[in-house]
């Protein structure tokens, strides 16, 4: 076995286990009841999902200055999806407060 | 057929999908998410077909501004009661979309006279490059060869803030309480330089490759309508002298470099070649300003930002 393809099965392997993360994300958006569960499982599997799939095109890349591009992007979507997220519910529970307070 | 072809097959039909989803659908409310999500598949369409710079345009104006533009416009507008199915509406688009992909069917089975793919088009403009001031070809024609067309663009977002400003007097003044999250201002004071970055990166990169003023404008207007709307910009004045000279900046720009090369050199935006180069930077960032300035009023304008 060479080196390349321990390097393929690798990077594929992950990507494959990106893709697993954001079918599951996508079953729970889908079959989860409330809000919050749904945006529960949006947000951290996509996170996840996109991780493995960044690091499986950072190693199938094979080239450092890749990657490191590669990571700067991941730390952005990272960072919004989970600020995204903490919006969302945040509006939903005022939204939800306030009706209730009426 | 090769895999390579298995992802485009799909985004087109996923284009198809949630185009008709976004015309079709039974809410105001699902119309507008739908529409976005056309956006950025738009955006991936452009990119694989290798037109980075309209995928970065379509991804930043067409998903992004529109986005928020439309989300605004739904605040202020009552609740939509879910549609009524109408077959005779899907029935005539239906029509449409099978006489439209039949036609194209035909003209690609067909023998066609001539080639419409690239190649044809790139010739005369590689030809040309060397005289054009700049090295990436899509800058070229879009800021030299045919910088006519660029100046009516920027002729048309004026002639929209014009249009916009004379709508204000009628609406009353919003009386919405700012709330802002501090995560939200956080996150903002994190992205804008960010997005500054990047915007500034793209006008400079827009001479060599992907990038100009429009996308570089459209981030730059994304970053002052996350500031606009967490508060923490003041409101644009239009009566300030600045707000009203970036807003005619690159118009203006356009329209004397346009004067002066009818009166002085070859004609009409016909750039003398020396200074090619440097003209061109000049009113990309010009344009850039007044293109950011202009999007942010756009989307983000209250009654004191244009009628004050």
């Amino acid at each position: 076995m060479t080196p390349g393809t321990l390097v393929d099965i690798l990077s594929w392997t992950l990507m494959a286990a990106g893709m697993c993360f954001y079918l599951t994300g996508a079953l729970g958006l889908l079959r989860f009841s409330d809000f919050y569960c749904r945006l529960h499982a949006v947000t951290k599997t996509d996170t996840l999902g996109l991780g493995f799939l960044a690091l499986g095109l950072a190693i199938a890349s094979g080239s450092l200055h890749t990657a490191c591009y590669i990571f700067l992007i991941y730390l952005i979507a990272m960072a919004s999806a989970a600020v995204n997220g903490q919006l969302l519910a945040r509006y939903k529970l005022e939204q939800e407060q306030s009706k209730d307070d009426s | 057929m090769t895999v390579e072809l298995l992802p485009d097959l799909v985004l087109c039909v996923l284009l198809l999908v949630v185009a008709w989803s976004a015309l079709f659908a039974s809410t105001r409310r699902d119309a507008m998410a739908l529409f976005v999500a056309f956006g950025m598949i738009v955006a991936l369409v452009w990119a694989r077909l290798g037109a980075p710079d309209l995928a970065l345009a379509e991804a930043a104006i067409g998903a992004g501004l529109t986005g928020v533009l439309l989300l605004r416009a739904a605040r202020k507008l009552p609740v939509s009661s879910a549609r009524r199915f109408d077959y005779r509406r899907h029935l005539g688009a239906l029509t449409f979309i099978v006489v439209a992909v039949s036609g194209f069917a035909v003209s690609i089975i067909l023998p066609s006279p001539a080639d419409i793919t690239a190649n044809n088009i790139d010739s005369p403009v590689a030809a040309a490059m060397s005289d054009s001031g700049v090295s990436h070809q899509v800058t070229a024609v879009l800021l030299n060869f045919r910088a006519w067309d660029t100046f009516l663009e920027l002729l048309v977002l004026l002639f929209a803030i014009t249009g916009l400003r004379q709508l204000f007097p009628i609406e009353k003044e919003s009386l919405e309480p700012a709330r802002t999250w501090q995560l939200l201002v956080s996150w903002t004071r994190t992205l804008v330089p960010l997005l500054l970055l990047v915007g500034g990166y793209l006008l400079w990169r827009g001479s060599s490759g992907p990038g100009g003023a429009f996308q570089a404008g459209a981030l730059l207007a994304a970053g002052c309508v996350m500031l606009r709307i967490t508060g923490m910009l003041p409101p644009l004045h239009w009566s300030s002298f600045a707000v009203r000279g970036s807003v005619c900046a690159g118009t203006l720009l356009f329209l004397c470099t346009a004067v002066l090369t009818h009166s002085l050199g070859a004609g009409w935006l016909d750039y003398p070649e020396a200074h090619a180069g440097t003209l061109i930077l000049m009113i990309e960032t010009l344009a850039t300003l007044s293109i950011a300035i202009i999007l942010t009023l756009l989307v983000a304008g209250e009654r004191k930002d244009l009628c004050s």
